[in-house]
């Protein structure tokens, strides 16, 4: 549907369609996250001006067709591996921006391994990790991150901590490495939050860009479909039952990423 | 005369209503009637002349559907 | 360049550099981990990319990273890496980027040994993980032909943008012997237009082995089978030794099949007319040309250090014009001369009655 509108003379844009996006229909649920964040790296990347030079690793998971979204070059790792991908990617090409987009089984289960040592060896590489408490892609089942006592199609009396074990805090994980130089937990789940983690992707993006160490923003978010809530339901659930596990802020950050001018 | 106004891409929306709930002026609201293209009822202005351009519904959108539009601030020459 | 003396796992990574690899990432393993120690040391005087990782697991996928920018990529390992690296090889050759792995084999199942053997021809050849494919599998019998293959496997990897395996083993990989390098090649200065480099001045690449309905999976899979037929049809290496007239076969390859030129001497020696097949591609198989010497022998024996998994592949290609014979050792031991003269003797007179 084409629809010609016009303009007042006296109105200029202040917001618009980031040009490091596709413009296509994303397969997301409706109210998912994912949108806000894959708009939120999309602008940082318009922003810096480094969309030409810009290499993005897909992972497994609900955004597994990540690449189809943004106007960037894009791979597709296999589950878990795309910090040992983008290593490889940005090894080799050492003036090229690389980024891995991982959800919290790819980050948190699968490639823990690979995500520490990716951190450890203070790869020049930026993680967005999407922390929302569940395997959407497959159906609701338990994620390394989903809550004690919270059910889900594989925990259907609630996570047993003594079967299931317990929530596993990547960023604090992650900050305990050498190699890390900005290891950041925000959250996407009302407005003030999205303006913090944006600010927190482009610093992650500057510090890669500063030739600093590893950066990675875990966000919380949200799977309002496998959550049976509304979308915004689920953001003021998550605000309430996941901030007290997963607590906001920077667990690491060197004077040198502190210096950074975000603007 | 409005402060802003928003420019709705009807057919991206998935009607998940979360500009609705950020909206300061509460101008937004899911069509209760009309269908997009994909079969999801869109978010609709009620009264454009409120919209002072904040962004709000374009910020927390997962789908793009906005473009926003803010009246040029008119900077006194000296 | 003059021959030398040279150590297998040095001589495939030496020659790897000169044939202007870009980037290796491994892990170390036993029988191969001298070829990393090398690297570790002349990549980074020639100012090129080397990284221990810390897994197989990793290694595989740092490489697939790095060919999916466009660079000569390996790695090299031994069977347990190997059985690691077969999910990112699945990836690999499910988004076409070309990549080389050497795999110099050991003792198996589960953890086994550190002896030489040919246990991994089934994991190699007639699968790359999951999913439907063949990489192309070469086979060196000495380290003259380990070298030269190195450079035919980055050609071959780049000419079709596949996997291309070195099937060597222990013995191969540990052992020294005389050979000659290939002289130092310039490093290409090129990105093939398919890399993903950043999308500068163009549309964007994506580099994926995803395709999510049915119809579009099947015709990726054509596509890929279309390739492999290629290969089948242009790739085929063999040896043959002593075959105008013999009227007995043997069949093997890598280091077997090294043992079995001198069993081929010695059972002339002793009035047998006996030839060698030895397969230098183990995908492409010669089963054309195994096929029709098939119809010239009277038996033909196959030796492998393995249970008998080339085995198959031969009785599919002779498919039943004549007898096949095996004889395997297992869990790193070699099939010796006498044995494999005994068992020549034994088809002799079982195709004789």
């Amino acid at each position: 549907m084409s629809v010609t509108v016009n303009i007042p003379a006296d109105m200029e844009v202040v917001y618009e369609y980031p040009r490091s996006m596709n413009k296509v229909y994303t397969h997301y649920c409706p109210g998912c996250p994912h949108g806000i964040l894959h708009r939120l790296i999309a602008e940082v990347i318009d922003e810096l001006g480094i969309q030409d030079r810009c290499i993005g690793v897909a992972p497994v998971g609900c955004s597994v067709l990540i690449y189809k979204y943004f106007n960037v070059d894009f791979v597709e790792a296999a589950h878990g591996r795309a910090p040992a991908m983008a290593t490889g990617i940005k090894r080799t090409n050492p003036d090229k921006i690389v980024f891995t987009y991982q959800g919290d089984g790819d980050m948190a289960a699968i490639g823990t391994a690979e995500a520490i040592h990716a951190a450890n060896r203070g790869e020049r590489l930026t993680t967005v990790f999407v922390n929302n408490a569940i395997y959407g892609m497959t159906g609701g089942q338990m994620a390394p991150t989903t809550l004690p006592g919270m059910v889900t199609t594989s925990t259907p009396m609630g996570r047993d901590v003594r079967l299931a074990g317990y929530p596993v805090p990547m960023s604090e994980i992650l900050a305990q490495t050498k190699g890390a130089v900005y290891i950041t937990r925000q959250m996407a789940l009302d407005l003030p939050s999205i303006v913090k983690t944006k600010k927190a992707i482009k610093r992650a993006f500057m510090a890669q860009m500063a030739d600093l160490g590893y950066s990675s923003v875990e966000v919380l978010s949200t799977c309002n479909t496998n959550w049976n809530m509304s979308p915004w339901d689920s953001m003021v659930w998550a605000k309430e039952h996941m901030v007290p596990t997963f607590p906001l802020g920077d667990f690491k950050m060197t004077d040198e990423v502190r210096a950074l001018k975000v603007r | 005369m409005a402060k802003g106004m928003v420019v709705i891409d009807v057919d991206r929306c998935k009607g998940c209503g979360l500009c609705v709930q950020v909206c300061p002026v509460g101008i937004l609201q899911l069509s209760p009637d009309a269908f997009n293209a994909k079969g999801y009822h869109p978010v609709m202005v009620t009264e454009m002349e409120k919209c002072t351009g904040c962004a709000s519904c374009a910020r927390i959108c997962p789908d793009v559907v906005f473009t926003v539009y803010r009246k040029k601030r008119v900077r006194k020459s000296a | 360049m003059a021959k030398e003396l040279l150590k297998g796992n040095v001589a495939f990574a030496e020659a790897a550099v000169r044939n202007g690899l870009q980037a290796y990432f491994g892990y170390p393993i036993t029988p191969q981990s001298e070829a990393l120690e090398h690297l570790s040391k002349r990549m980074l005087e020639l100012d090129r990319v080397f990284l221990q990782a810390e897994s197989e697991v990793a290694a595989i996928n740092m490489v697939y990273g790095a060919a999916c920018t466009g660079v000569r990529v390996m790695t090299s390992t031994s069977g347990p890496g190997f059985s690691l690296m077969t999910e990112g090889l699945s990836y690999i050759a499910g988004s076409e980027v070309p990549v080389v792995v050497v795999n110099m084999m050991r003792g198996g199942p589960g953890l086994g040994n550190i002896q030489p053997a040919q246990a991994d021809y089934a994991l190699m050849v007639h699968t790359v993980g999951h999913g439907d494919f063949h990489a192309i599998v070469l086979a060196p019998a000495n380290i003259q032909e380990l070298i030269d293959m190195v450079g035919l496997a980055f050609d071959l990897a780049e000419k079709y943008r596949t996997v291309v395996y070195i099937a060597g083993d222990g013995s191969l990989g540990q052992m020294m012997e005389s050979a000659e390098l290939p002289p130092m090649k310039p490093l290409p200065t090129e990105r093939p237009a398919w890399a993903t480099i950043g999308a500068k001045d163009r549309e964007p690449n994506a580099i994926t082995s995803l395709f999510l309905g049915a119809e579009p999976l099947e015709a990726w899979n054509l596509h890929l089978q279309k390739k492999l037929a290629q290969i089948k049809e242009n790739e085929v290496r063999w040896q043959e030794y002593q075959t105008e007239d013999a009227d007995l076969l043997m069949v093997a390859y890598g280091t077997v099949g090294r043992i079995c030129t001198s069993v081929m001497r010695e059972a002339r020696k002793q009035g047998l007319r006996v030839g060698l097949l030895r397969p230098q591609t183990l995908w492409p198989f010669p089963a054309a040309r195994l096929n029709e010497l098939a119809g010239q022998v009277r038996g033909i024996l196959v030796s492998e250090m393995s249970a008998g998994q080339m085995l198959a592949d031969v009785e599919r290609a002779v498919a039943g014009k004549c007898p096949v014979a095996f004889h395997g050792r297992l869990g790193g031991v070699f099939p010796m001369v006498d044995e494999l003269l005994a068992e020549l003797k034994k088809l002799d007179q079982e195709v004789s009655k």
